[in-house]
């Protein structure tokens, strides 16, 4: 479903963020992409989002990125932002979810139908026509997912989608995105989150992949983190027989 | 509450005010568009010295505002910074214009507190049609009515925008301001030393968010033409109220109504 070729990007020509990554995500994979600040999870979603352009080959669903098939690409991905306040530009949930299903030609009837298929789905039914600044941090999060099935992406891609929020709100997305079918790269340092909705890690450091396995292989193992400015999963924390 | 949280909540709540129901909010958005346009129009054509045939202009917001649940201060309330400055436009009249027009008692008035008088009506009344328009339609629908009219796509998505980052911004100096109010205790407002400093971030800031917005509506398909709310077919009901505005606008303008009710009793 995604394809890195050997990419690598830079800001300014001299040091890179990401050097030379190569990785593969299938269809209907779930991957959590984990590292220290500043190791390239956020450029990565960028890169394949096509918002940075650097250089080797991406591809999604086998179509190339590039200027050309930046709109298809675009379509069969959705990005659900860190900060949910950019994500919600309308006035509304129901107008934000309306946005993207028009924008790439659905009627309103169409539009309108799948909007209350979605927020039957999340069982957010409720937020449809509440004001986005009048929600609390979780329904606007949820809201924000929200807006990203409205478009029925083949693949999500999701920038830290627990922060912030309360112990039942987090509970509630982690939840929400575990019954999520379409293919997910997860960047997040919950790595209590990513243990729960993830079947593969991908652990980066200074914008190289430093190990790339099944997320018990990962997140157990308490050296390769810590070598890596990264700590045990809280839920594993101080059970010895769980980590080597 | 801070005066830029105040303000901020406000803005949000004129979408809310435009949302709710009444005679006035089911008139078709071009319609009251039109209207408006047009009462403005009619408004700001009068003699500068005609202030009393203009006095009668105030009816359309007033009778609609009644029509429409919205409290006529609340109008005056949420103008009150532009209010001033719309007023202060016509205070060197009197100095400027000296013609006499008419004696009360011993006190001749000129032609410069006239017109004063007038322009601050004038500019008042296209105030308060213009707060009606906006507090009886949502932006989306005003901005689909301009594209019914033809004004150019791209002008009509700058407007839109324009408005919905007037909060994104407004967000940000609510923020920033905290941040600074909390580290400079028992200080009144911004010292001026802070402005530049200030000002910079907001604008940085304000590019970041800006960028983040607009990434966030590129990823969702957005190409630079923006999908308005749907507007029906003009019905009968809004025919009726545009013809019978413009026709009273028009009567207004070239008909003094409170002189000719005036001739009825004072001969």
């Amino acid at each position: 479903m995604i394809e890195f070729r050997n990419v690598s990007f830079s800001y300014d020509r001299q040091q890179p963020v990401v050097e030379g990554l190569s990785f593969s995500i299938r269809k209907g994979e779930s991957v959590g992409l984990i590292g220290a600040n500043g190791a390239g999870k956020s450029t990565i979603m960028k890169l394949l989002l096509g918002l940075l352009s650097g250089d080797g080959q991406i591809l999604v669903d086998g179509l190339e990125l590039n200027k050309k098939n930046l709109a298809a690409v675009r379509q069969k991905i959705g990005f659900v932002l860190q900060d949910s306040d950019n994500q919600m530009f309308m006035p509304t949930v129901y107008e934000d979810m309306c946005f993207g299903p028009l924008n790439y030609g659905l009627s309103r009837e169409e539009t309108d139908a799948r909007v209350d298929a979605v927020l039957k789905s999340l069982g957010i039914e409720k937020l449809k026509h509440c004001y986005n600044h009048k929600i609390s941090g979780g329904e606007k999060r949820m809201a924000a997912i929200a807006t990203i099935l409205a478009m029925e992406p083949e693949a999500i891609l999701m920038d830290e989608p627990s922060t912030a929020l309360d112990p039942v709100n987090r509970r509630t997305v982690i939840n929400t995105i575990r019954r999520l079918p379409q293919t997910k790269l997860i960047a997040s340092h919950d790595l209590d989150m990513i243990l729960d909705t993830c079947q593969r890690v991908i652990l980066l450091s200074r914008g190289k992949i430093v190990a790339d396995g099944p997320v018990e292989e990962i997140l157990y193992n308490r050296e390769l983190l810590e070598g890596n400015r990264m700590e045990l999963p809280f839920c594993l924390q101080g059970r010895r027989e769980n980590y080597r | 509450m801070d005066q830029i949280t105040r303000a901020h909540v406000e803005l949000r709540e004129m979408d809310a005010l435009a949302a709710e129901d009444s005679p006035v909010h089911r008139l078709h958005p071009l319609c009251k568009l039109l209207v408006t346009v047009f009462y403005i129009a009619a408004v700001v054509s009068f003699p500068k010295y005609d202030f009393s045939a203009l006095a009668v202009m105030v009816l359309y917001p007033v009778l609609l505002f009644q029509a429409a649940g919205i409290p006529v201060g609340l109008c005056f309330y949420r103008l009150r910074i532009v209010l001033p400055l719309v007023c202060a436009v016509g205070l060197v009249n009197p100095f400027l214009d000296h013609t006499p027009l008419l004696r009360l008692g011993g006190l001749t008035v000129t032609g410069g507190w006239v017109s004063m008088v007038t322009l601050m009506m004038k500019g008042v009344f296209s105030l308060m049609a213009s707060f009606l328009l906006i507090a009886t339609t949502p932006m989306d629908s005003i901005c689909a009515a301009l594209r019914k009219l033809h004004v150019p796509g791209i002008l009509v998505t700058l407007l839109l925008l324009t408005y919905r980052y007037i909060g994104v911004l407004m967000e940000q100096v609510a923020v920033m301001t905290d941040a600074y109010r909390l580290r400079a205790p028992g200080q009144k407002g911004l010292h001026i030393s802070a402005w530049g400093s200030f000002l910079g971030q907001l604008l940085l800031r304000s590019m970041d968010r800006a960028e983040e917005l607009y990434g966030s509506m590129q990823l969702r398909g957005f190409r630079g033409e923006y999908h308005y709310a749907r507007l029906d077919g003009l019905k009968w009901k809004d025919w009726v109220f545009g013809a019978v505005c413009l026709g009273l606008f028009a009567a207004a303008r070239w008909v003094n109504i409170p002189a000719l009710l005036g001739s009825l009793f004072v001969r």
